[in-house]
């Protein structure tokens, strides 16, 4: 297969990514999106890693992968810590970022 | 390249775009999160294919199982499965439609004509050792050695972070409480709730 | 004493009015009326005897001196001195300025002492005396300045005090602003002779490089036509100004607002004369630009007539005065006009004179009617309502009342209407033999001038001392304290010989002047002249006594007999030929409308507009910048997502 295919693979999954955070209120769906949006990365670093045989772009997916799980960690913990101050989690309830 | 394997390919591609567009429509969190589990399944699968068994599994063992698994168990936890779904404005609905669609057009105008990737037509041959675990392991402990170590402490960050913010300080709580019975303010209640979708 | 020691106390004319504000400021509520009057006086005094020292000093060295006190600045080729000047022409105005200033300053203090108590603020007083004593500084500023700019000085400085007396009572007055616009009225007039006295400076540095009088004076001639013409004309303007004369002599019958020693100093004997000063002290540059000579005759001429017929048809006794000053200002000017400077010095004298004297006249009158109004509503329960104690139709018959105001006014009046011997006659007569000598026409316009005088001295006195008191304020008047008729007597008896000063034969104040300045103009005693000017004098006296004087008037409501014979005339007259209500029509109104327009739609319009609408324009960008901020995390990730899909275009695009 050429390598356009997975980077376009990659590039739709990403654009899903992001229509999930831009649409979706629900904020472990935002965070799912992103999981979706580092996979979209991810795939597009292995396929770059294959055909340039290099393996140092599969290294780079174990990174990410690492931060990833860091990130859902300490996200979904805000969550939480959230939903106990304000009993939701709706992030159009969490407008304290206006000017 | 055989007519099976294109078809193979075409459905896996199929599935993973399926999926994600799955996670993204559904009503309960709970599927969403199930779709997910999937879509990184298959893409474990694509990984394969590109010489990658070792991040195949990782992909697997530790997105689609404990990743996930924490997802919802969070879910399940907070009873986020739905959240009561205030349309939001028109306008930025079809504003990130169009926007994430121009994008994605350019993102395939790109790949497709106009970058490096562009002569690259079909996987080269790899060694068979090419990702094997030694092969990687070899390279992480010298050559990636210091962003390995990093990684670990952000690891470690992330985990007292996340006991932090979610240890229930029970003597400073109670003190909050008590103070602010009286005056506590009522949670702004959304104007209207409409069915979640 | 020599005249180099004596010169140098020139300074002190000045200093001693300065040092007596002082005084009277740091300490004068210690002192008391009498104490702050006492230092006022003093302080004039003062200035009087250091002006007869520098006359003194001038009898031994006529031709004087200039004295250099300061370098005031220097900037670039202009070098302007604060420098005196003692000449025998400065030295005789400051004469004239410290002594009658000396006299009204002694009367004031009977006057004000009254004249606070009826207004119902006797702590003003005290300031009443600073700006006399400011005034007097500043006309000694004016005359004994050595340049232009240090006259400038005095000058704008006696028209700042003539602001604030004429103003004294700035809450008093036609609808409690009256005495008030009066005040702004006169200021704002002179500012438009003031703006031609600065001109003309200009003018004069552009031309010879100086403003100092030595520099400039010697030089006059050097300079083109064309330029001497400007310098002069905007002198002209500038004397219309401060001195009252067409056009714009509209202020002084208004400035009578002031309290009436204002009048008499200010009004009628020194401040107004400095327009005449300066023609004198500038008569090299009038002689070199012959047109501005027979412009500033003119003026002066018709002033004098304009003026005389106005002041026939008045009622208020000190407005009558008022248009008298402004006519004998016309005499004044004419004579420097026609560069008989010694018959105008002379006049300017003698007028200071006698017009002061009838100022405080009729200020003792004005008092005495005051008393009287207020002895009659005491004995009656006091209905106060309507009464003017100005209005000469509510006088008469305080001949009695009042016998020594009557003969020191009546001194006063037949030394204004030109009778022999006294002081106005010989006066009056040199001014009318320059003229005859000069232009017939002006000799003709000046006589009528002096017959209507007569006239309105005649009218004058008969209503208001003659006949019978035709209301119960003028039946119950009594005579004023003497610290009020002792000076009246003293300038009386100025009025009745001042005319000694230049008698014809003796020459004495002609002699004195040669030593500064040579009148173009030898106006020696003519017995033809004399004799007709006399005649007409005593013509003018006699249509008066005609009219007024043989059957005096019953009753405040009877119409004026000169109003029945002159029927629409008259009330033209009145009206002083309603040169007020054109002015008004013609500039007043407009620029008031003006003023509006520019405040109203182009200040609080346009320009406010121009500025709330920045506020706006940077408010709206503001709300609109705010709007972005809506606190949604998932607009501000759409609005990044734009961005980057802004950034991929133009990659792509390139």
């Amino acid at each position: 297969m050429p390598l356009s295919y997975y980077l376009i693979l990659s590039a739709i999954m990403f654009l899903i990514g992001i229509l999930g955070v831009l649409l979706r209120r629900n904020p472990l769906i935002m965070f799912m999106s992103l999981e979706l949006m580092f996979n979209a990365a991810n795939l597009a670093f292995v396929a770059f890693a294959a055909y340039h045989q290099a393996l140092s772009g599969q290294l780079f997916v174990f990174f990410v992968m690492t931060v990833a799980a860091a990130e859902v960690a300490v996200g979904l913990a805000l969550m939480v810590a959230i939903f106990r101050t304000r009993h939701t989690i709706d992030v159009d309830e969490l407008s304290m970022l206006q000017g | 390249m055989s007519i099976g394997v294109m078809l193979v390919y075409g459905l896996l591609g199929l599935i993973v775009v399926i999926t994600a567009l799955g996670m993204l429509t559904s009503r309960n969190a709970v599927y969403s999160a199930l779709f997910l589990v999937l879509n990184f399944a298959t893409v474990a699968v694509l990984y394969m294919t590109l010489g990658a068994p070792f991040i195949a599994l990782a992909q697997v063992s530790v997105y689609a199982g404990a990743i996930m698994v924490l997802f919802l168990f969070v879910i399940m936890l907070l009873g986020a499965e739905h959240i009561t779904q205030r349309s939001t404005g028109r306008g930025h609905r079809v504003l990130s439609v169009l926007v994430a669609v121009a994008l994605l057009a350019e993102a395939v105008i790109y790949i497709l004509f106009r970058g490096a990737g562009v002569e690259m037509a079909a996987l080269p041959s790899l060694p068979p050792d090419f990702a094997s675990p030694a092969a990687i392991g070899q390279l992480l402990f010298s050559q990636f050695l210091l962003p390995f170590e990093i990684t670990a402490v952000i690891l470690l960050s992330a985990v007292i972070g996340a006991i932090y913010l979610t240890r229930r300080e029970r003597q400073a709580a109670a003190r909050t409480a008590a103070a602010e019975q009286p005056a506590e303010k009522p949670v702004e209640e959304p104007a209207e709730k409409t069915p979640i979708y | 004493m020599t005249a180099e020691t004596l010169f140098p106390l020139v300074p002190w004319v000045v200093l001693i009015p300065l040092a007596g504000i002082l005084i009277n400021l740091l300490a004068g509520r210690a002192l008391g009326e009498r104490g702050v009057g006492l230092v006022a006086s003093l302080a004039a005094l003062g200035s009087f005897a250091v002006s007869v020292l520098l006359a003194v000093g001038l009898a031994q060295q006529p031709e004087g001196q200039s004295l250099l006190l300061a370098r005031w600045m220097s900037i670039g080729s202009l070098n302007v001195d604060w420098a005196f000047r003692v000449d025998t022409l400065s030295v005789t105005m400051m004469l004239v300025v410290s002594g009658v200033g000396t006299l009204i300053h002694i009367y004031s203090i009977g006057y004000m002492h009254d004249d606070t108590r009826h207004n119902g603020d006797p702590a003003r007083f005290r300031r009443f005396f600073l700006y006399l004593n400011l005034f007097i500084a500043a006309m000694m500023v004016l005359v004994s300045a050595d340049n232009y700019l240090m006259m400038f000085v005095g000058w704008e400085g006696v028209g700042l005090c003539s602001y604030l007396l004429i103003g004294f009572w700035f809450e008093k007055g036609e609808a409690g602003l009256g005495n008030a616009r009066a005040a702004k009225k006169a200021f704002v007039v002179n500012r438009i002779g003031d703006l031609g006295f600065l001109i003309a400076m200009f003018t004069m540095f552009w031309a010879f490089g100086s403003l100092s009088f030595g520099e400039v004076l010697p030089r006059a001639a050097e300079a083109a036509p064309a330029v001497l013409l400007a310098i002069t004309l905007f002198f002209l303007l500038a004397v219309t100004g401060k001195s009252a004369q067409l056009p714009l002599f509209t202020w002084l019958p208004d400035a009578m607002a002031g309290p009436t020693p204002v009048s008499a100093l200010i009004h009628a004997a020194t401040m107004v004369t400095a327009g005449v000063y300066l023609v004198a002290r500038s008569l090299p540059i009038f002689a070199a630009a012959p047109a501005a000579q027979s412009a500033v005759l003119w003026v002066g001429a018709l002033t004098a007539l304009f003026a005389a017929t106005i002041a026939v048809a008045q009622t208020d006794i000190k407005r009558v005065l008022a248009f008298s000053t402004i006519s004998q200002l016309g005499f004044m000017v004419a004579a420097v006009g026609m560069g008989a400077v010694v018959a105008g010095m002379f006049h300017l004298i003698t007028h200071a004179f006698f017009k002061a004297l009838l100022f405080l006249g009729a200020g003792s009158v004005i008092l005495g009617m005051e008393r009287g109004h207020e002895r009659h509503a005491q004995a009656h329960d006091g209905h106060h309502g309507g009464f003017d104690p100005q209005d000469m139709r509510f006088m008469g018959g305080l001949r009695s009342r009042m016998p020594v105001t009557f003969w020191v006014y009546l001194i006063g009046g037949l030394a204004l209407a030109g009778v022999a011997p006294l002081s106005g006659f010989f006066s009056k007569d040199e001014i009318l033999a320059a003229a005859e000598q000069v232009s017939p026409a002006v000799f003709v316009v000046l006589l009528i001038a002096a017959l209507l005088t007569a006239f309105y001295v005649a009218r004058q006195l008969a209503l208001v001392f003659f006949g019978q008191g035709r209301s119960e304020a003028a039946r119950a008047a009594t005579e004023s304290s003497p610290v009020i008729t002792v000076p009246l007597g003293i300038l009386a008896a100025l009025a009745a010989v001042g005319g000694a000063l230049n008698l014809p034969g003796s020459h004495l104040l002609g002699d004195w002047l040669h030593h500064t300045v040579e009148p173009l103009v030898e106006a020696g005693f003519n017995p033809l002249t004399a004799g007709i000017a006399l005649v007409i004098a005593l013509a003018g006296l006699g249509l008066g006594w005609l009219l007024y004087g043989r059957s005096p008037l019953t009753r405040a409501e009877e119409p004026d007999p000169l109003a029945v014979r002159l029927k629409g005339l008259f009330t033209w007259l009145r009206r002083k030929w309603y040169v007020d209500e054109i002015y008004n029509a013609l500039f007043v109104t407009p620029y008031t409308r003006l003023s509006q327009m520019l405040a109203g739609p182009v200040d609080q319009g346009l320009i406010d507009g121009v500025v709330n609408g920045a506020g706006g324009m940077a408010r709206l960008l503001g709300n609109l910048g705010r709007s972005l901020q809506n606190g949604y995390v998932r607009s501000y990730a759409l609005i990044m997502l734009v961005g980057v899909a802004l950034i991929f275009t133009f990659l792509l695009a390139r």
